[in-house]
């Protein structure tokens, strides 16, 4: 894995490129969220219909295999790429993935961290863990991490990071041992505090890995707080090495993230407004310039960001759910359509609406990136976030003209 | 009539045709799957033309209830709505009320149903279904048919075949798109080859477009089953398409093609899918089962689709019943398999290699040679010898 930063904003927000496995990607990217492998609704086929290489990037849980198949079959069959038969893809392990394998911090102890996951609670340890990264050979993978919520005592907090940095050096060991490959992204951890986190990546730092995954994030801390945390971080990282995030999903989320210097980050956002119902409507085009507000009259439905397709207005709405939008699903199905199957709980309204917001959230990553590579990062970012309170603003406005009218 | 039917190739009693609908020209025999409320469960329709789908059914009772036939109407028509440039047939949904509802009451004025929206009593009548289907716009739609269990024996089954025959001249009086959408009249009659023959003369007097044949698939024995193919196939005119009504098993269909039948659908190849179980060559193979957990190899190493291609056993052993991307790929499979078992009777029949194409068909399904007996049975009414795949034993 090769990684260089390319341009700078003034913030700290940056652009690189990220070579691996026979891939060029460009940073800022988005990783998407798989379950087993896959993305949850889009099979393979569909998946080639997604922009390349951004959609090249896929994330991981190796607890997802715990149940159903052996590390040894996987072994066997020569690991993930071909398992999935996308051999052109990029993989990245990481323990913990926010929908189907939740750090579960309480049940987590000094020999291993433990794992919600549909099967069960899963305490996993290092030696484990590092076992399944042999036989699954993803291109990059993530340290164990013990992750802790915003609302810890001081000593458990103290404690995560303690166990975060013992368990990467167990990793690194057990990977010299067993020979394991793939770039190793160690973990980061410290929660709300801000010198556990500088001492957190101190420590990393000095550990011999490729890049850094921040973790920890989303778990309760303020939006406020979280620039603070991010860049007493990010600071002290070199500036040569990648830098992935889990926990910040939102587009003001990623945003943060992208000023603070992160390059990676998850699609778990994604996941979560496809299965309500959401598709993603802002208009990637005019972000830049004047933001979007001009172009989304009826406030009251929405957040100027997305709309829900299960809302009965859009019964008869014959467009697509962007008219700009080059995706499969806006080139071939309406509003109306899609408005149907969720209606009558068919699975082809997820599979449209996964190909949909994955095609443009990849989008906005890629605005992200042409910003950054103009110098206009800071203008695109405050009028991203200052057209959506507008919108918002305005929404409530509205409800309350309703609601006392 | 708004298709053309022509018959490229025969052996003995099967026979490969064109089928030119108004919206596509497509091969016989042909499996239709079963897209009951306006989409093949877990596939796009990019994929299902690509897996070779020609024809799909959509079931009128289903989508007349969500979005309503008004609404497809008013968005112009279900290929339209669902984005599906092939083939279209849609039920009468008479079958959907006797099936899926309690209370359903079946008069000579049409089928009397609970509403599943408010619980009031309605009332479908063949004018009612023909209005509806009229609307949803399909290249085939059917006659309403009264509907009765071929386990069912007496009186009942006389009763319900002539009705179906009077009732067809109602659906033909309210048929409102004739140069568009073609109206096939249902063969009733129960396991009864007397009341199956006068359905069928009284149908083929109507001169329809094409007949299907009503009331089978619904438990009676294979034996029964066959012979009342065999019969329907025989009598109805050579010049008009055949639909068996809700067969989907893959031997099935190699029965009914090689005694003359051209169309068949049934959910049984998705529904099956989604509850872990692929169609293969051999018969089924169940991927919940753990043997499967340490399979490397392809779920059919005979198959050429894009699952089979890409995963092994193992990879979807782990994903069936658990998650959606399991269906969505057994699905892919199981239709893709069909849709190739279409295009293998289609050719083998034109290049006059059908009893090949059945015996080497029967070969992997029975590798021991122990051919059901109704099988037998059946092929030797079709002409087709298959004595070198049935053992000398049995």
């Amino acid at each position: 894995m090769k990684f260089s930063v390319k341009a700078w904003s003034k913030g700290g927000g940056r652009a690189g490129l990220l070579q691996v496995g026979g891939c060029s990607l460009e940073t800022p990217a988005l990783l998407l969220t798989t379950r087993k492998g896959l993305p949850t609704f889009i099979s393979p086929d569909l998946l080639s219909s997604l922009p390349t290489p951004d959609s090249r990037l896929l994330q991981f849980s190796p607890l997802h295999f715990l149940e159903g198949i052996s590390s040894k079959t996987i072994s066997e069959m020569g690991g993930l790429h071909q398992m999935l038969g996308l051999r052109d893809h990029v993989f990245a392990a990481n323990p913990a993935d926010s929908i189907t394998s939740i750090p579960d911090y309480q049940s987590s102890n000094k020999i291993g961290a433990s794992f919600e996951t549909p099967s069960g609670r899963f305490l996993v340890k290092p030696g484990q863990y590092v076992e399944m990264i042999s036989s699954m050979k993803p291109n990059m993978w993530v340290t164990l991490a013990d992750e802790v919520p915003a609302w810890v005592s001081e000593k458990r907090n103290r404690a995560s990071v303690d166990r975060t940095v013992r368990w990467l050096d167990d990793c690194l060991t057990l990977t010299i041992a067993n020979n394991t490959g793939g770039a190793i992204l160690g973990s980061i951890v410290g929660g709300s505090k801000i010198d556990d986190r500088k001492r957190c990546a101190q420590e990393v730092s000095k550990r011999n890995v490729s890049g850094f995954h921040i973790g920890g994030f989303g778990l309760g801390e303020s939006m406020e707080e979280r620039s603070a945390l991010l860049s007493a971080v990010t600071e002290i990282l070199p500036e040569d090495k990648p830098r992935q995030i889990c926990g910040l999903a939102l587009p003001e989320e990623v945003l943060q993230g992208v000023a603070a210097g992160i390059d990676l980050f998850n699609s778990t956002y994604i996941y979560h407004l496809t299965l309500g119902g959401f598709a993603l409507t802002f208009p990637l085009e005019e972000i830049e310039r004047h933001g979007f507000s001009d172009r989304l009259s009826d406030n009251v439905r929405d957040d100027g960001t997305k709309i829900n397709l299960k809302a009965t207005i859009y019964r008869k709405d014959t467009s697509p759910i962007l008219e700009s939008c080059k995706c499969y699903t806006c080139q071939n199905h309406t509003k109306a359509y899609i408005n149907h199957l969720f209606n009558v709980h068919e699975m082809l309204a997820q599979i449209l609406l996964e190909i949909h917001n994955t095609h443009h959230y990849l989008g906005f990553f890629r605005k992200i990136r042409d910003a950054i590579n103009q110098g206009t990062f800071e203008e695109f970012r405050q009028n991203f976030v200052e057209t959506r309170r507008d919108h918002n603003a305005g929404a409530t406005t509205a409800v309350v003209a309703t609601l006392s009218a | 009539m708004a298709l053309r039917f022509e018959i490229l190739g025969r052996f003995n009693r099967a026979r490969a045709a064109r089928l030119t609908l108004p919206h596509f020209v497509s091969q016989t025999p042909l499996f239709m799957p079963v897209g009951t409320q306006g989409t093949i469960k877990g596939l796009t329709t990019s994929q299902l033309e690509d897996i070779g789908c020609q024809i799909i059914l959509g079931n009128t009772y289903h989508l007349a209830l969500r979005p309503t036939s008004e609404l497809i109407d008013e968005l112009g028509g279900l290929h339209k709505f669902m984005n599906w440039p092939r083939a279209l047939l849609t039920d009468s949904g008479g079958f959907q009320m006797v099936s899926l509802l309690h209370l359903a009451d079946i008069t000579e004025q049409g089928v009397t149903f609970q509403s599943p929206v408010d619980g009031k009593p309605m009332l479908l009548t063949p004018e009612e279904s023909i209005q509806i289907q009229n609307r949803i716009g399909a290249d085939i739609i059917m006659a309403l048919d009264d509907v009765v269990k071929t386990t069912i024996t007496g009186p009942r089954i006389e009763e319900a075949m002539y009705r179906t025959l009077r009732w067809i001249d109602r659906c033909i009086a309210a048929h409102k798109r004739p140069h568009e959408q073609n109206l096939f009249g249902i063969v009733q009659g129960g396991l009864d080859p007397v009341l199956r023959d006068i359905c069928v003369k009284g149908l083929v007097d109507r001169d329809l477009p094409g007949y299907a044949i009503g009331g089978l698939a619904g438990g009676e024995d294979k034996d029964s089953f066959w012979r009342v193919v065999a019969q329907c196939t025989a009598a109805l005119p050579e010049e008009k398409p055949r639909y068996v009504m809700g067969v989907g098993y893959p031997l099935d269909i190699v029965v009914c093609s090689a005694l003359g039948a051209d169309m068949y659908d049934c959910v049984y190849p998705t529904r099956t899918a989604r509850f872990g179980t692929a169609l293969v060559p051999q018969g089924v193979l169940k991927l919940k089962h753990h043997a499967m957990a340490n399979d490397t190899g392809p779920v059919d190493p005979t198959c050429e689709c894009m699952v089979c291609k890409n995963y092994s056993r193992a990879y979807i052993h782990c994903l069936v019943t658990k998650d959606a991307m399991g269906s969505q790929l057994l699905s892919y499979h199981n239709l893709f398999y069909m849709m190739k078992l279409s295009r293998d009777l289609h050719s083998s029949i034109i290049n006059g290699q059908f009893p090949k194409f059945v015996c080497n068909f029967l070969q992997k399904m029975f590798p021991k040679g122990d051919v059901p007996q109704w099988v037998c049975n059946a092929m030797e009414v079709a002409g087709i010898d298959i004595t070198s795949c049935c053992s000398p034993f049995s």
